[in-house]
């Protein structure tokens, strides 16, 4: 096992061409843990941390970039403002030691179902720029995460950066565990209102093999809302909590039973939409 | 890694996963000698080489079994306990998720280095004279966290501790001392600034 600590992207390809199969590493709080218990042995290592272009965020019209290399902690502190759904996300992430050296690359690209960062980065059409030697490619969230741990990157890629869109209108998350901190999400849920463009969006975790998007609740939701408020109806809000919990396929394991994640998808969604209401 | 003298060490734990690793390593074929590096650490202020590791080897792993500096407790390898933690470049880590060898060109500061040695900082003489330690497991840990809070936060009150300490589980205590213990620091310092 061998590991390179490039400083450069350009680095970073060359380390990855001359050692096939290595492993992307950047904070280390799910690889390192895979190797400590003797389930991961990768021939090679490749260091993200240090490299230049996959550090902070910056405005980018009406985008925001976030580097990979972002740390949960940089975006419940630096980001609140402008993505207070991913900062809600942000900082439910484990425990502060874990924040300080997680990163939103980090979380994509181990692409767990119960990824706090994927239903909020789903809800916001969020996408993902891969770089490699050969050039960058940008993929929608829906087509980077193909399943349970299973991404779109190719041998050779790395996440340089996400592109979320800089909408106005209230964003929530909201998640259900065992207690508030260190905990992995039994469900969890994004909802983004966008008043200019007159949606509400609403991303699922923790509840399929990948983030889902509660596209019939979203439909549904649009044609009720009174955009003047933004203001609905109790018993339209009541039914999009309905039709949101249809759009999980949840399933039963050792941190809840498929039908309690059902039911908690149904809650929180209906109190994020209340909370985003007049 | 046998007759290595960090076979000498104790912990149950670590003894387990190092065996796994042991295996691991032997699963990877000759010549063994290329998995194996030597690279420097800096550590509380000191460069520190480290011959012959895997470089799969955790911060945590290195330090006690390796750089004969045990202050960093190991309990889960999993980042949920907060015993293992340290900071690495100014940042409170847990360095069971560090890889070693990740850490090169940074500075690790553990709690053996937060005072000169057979001093105590104010949080640990607090710890004590508010009798804040029962096994003593959690406690190093316990207590980079509560430094790290103090630095960057002076002025924070119980519930910005209870954040800062969430991820340190400590099963004896109740953390009530533990709370006076910071209450009593936070006084000290009061005190000592006016």
């Amino acid at each position: 096992m061998k590991i390179a600590h490039p400083r450069t992207l350009d680095e970073a390809f060359e380390a990855l061409q001359r050692m096939p199969g290595a492993q992307l590493l950047a904070g280390g709080t799910d690889f390192v843990v895979e190797v400590n218990f003797g389930h991961r042995r990768p021939p090679a290592v490749v260091g993200l941390r240090r490299v230049a272009e996959l550090q902070g965020w910056r405005r980018d019209d009406g985008e925001l970039v976030l580097g990979a290399a972002l740390t949960f902690t940089e975006i419940e502190t630096q980001l609140a403002g402008e993505l207070p759904a991913l900062a809600a996300a942000a900082r439910t992430v484990g425990s502060p030691q874990m924040r300080n050296a997680g990163t939103l690359g980090g979380n994509l690209g181990t692409a767990s179902p119960a990824g706090d960062s994927l239903p909020v980065l789903a809800a916001m059409d969020a996408r993902v720029v891969l770089a490699s030697q050969a050039g960058e490619r940008t993929l929608p969230m829906t087509e980077f995460v193909t399943g349970v741990k299973k991404t779109a990157i190719q041998p050779r890629e790395v996440i340089r950066e996400v592109r979320v869109p800089r909408l106005r209108g209230p964003q929530q998350f909201l998640k259900v565990g065992t207690r508030n901190a260190m905990v992995i999400s039994i469900a969890c849920a994004a909802l983004v209102v966008d008043l200019d463009g007159r949606s509400v969006r609403c991303g699922l975790g923790s509840v399929a093999p990948t983030p889902v998007r509660a596209a019939e609740a979203e439909a549904f939701i649009a044609g009720e809302i009174d955009w003047d408020g933004p203001h609905a109806a109790a018993g339209a809000v009541a039914r999009f909590g309905e039709l949101a919990a249809a759009a999980a396929s949840p399933i039963t394991d050792h941190r809840s039973t498929a039908e309690y994640r059902r039911r908690a998808v149904q809650v929180i969604c209906t109190r994020a939409l209340t909370r985003s209401l007049a | 890694m046998s007759g290595d003298a960090s076979d000498a060490l104790h912990d149950p734990a670590t003894t387990d996963i190092r065996g796994r690793r042991d295996q691991l390593r032997a699963e990877e074929g000759p010549p063994v000698v290329e998995a194996l590096e030597t690279y420097r650490l800096t550590v509380n202020g000191r460069e520190r080489e480290v011959e012959g590791a895997w470089i799969g080897e955790s911060l945590l792993y290195v330090l006690r079994e390796r750089l004969g500096l045990p202050g960093s407790k190991n309990a889960c390898e999993q980042g949920e306990c907060g015993s293992c933690s340290l900071m690495l470049d100014g940042v409170l880590v847990a360095s069971c998720c560090v890889l070693a060898a990740d850490a090169v060109g940074g500075d690790v500061r553990t709690v053996e280095g937060l005072s000169p040695e057979g001093e105590l900082t104010d949080v640990q003489r607090a710890f004590v004279e508010q009798g804040a330690v029962q096994c003593g497991f959690c406690i190093p840990g316990m207590i980079v966290a509560m430094h790290d809070l103090l630095d960057r936060q002076p002025d924070a009150d119980e519930l910005a501790l209870r954040e800062a300490i969430s991820g340190n589980l400590c099963r004896c205590t109740g953390y009530g001392r533990i709370f006076a213990a910071f209450h009593a620091v936070k006084e000290e310092r009061a005190r000592a600034s006016t």
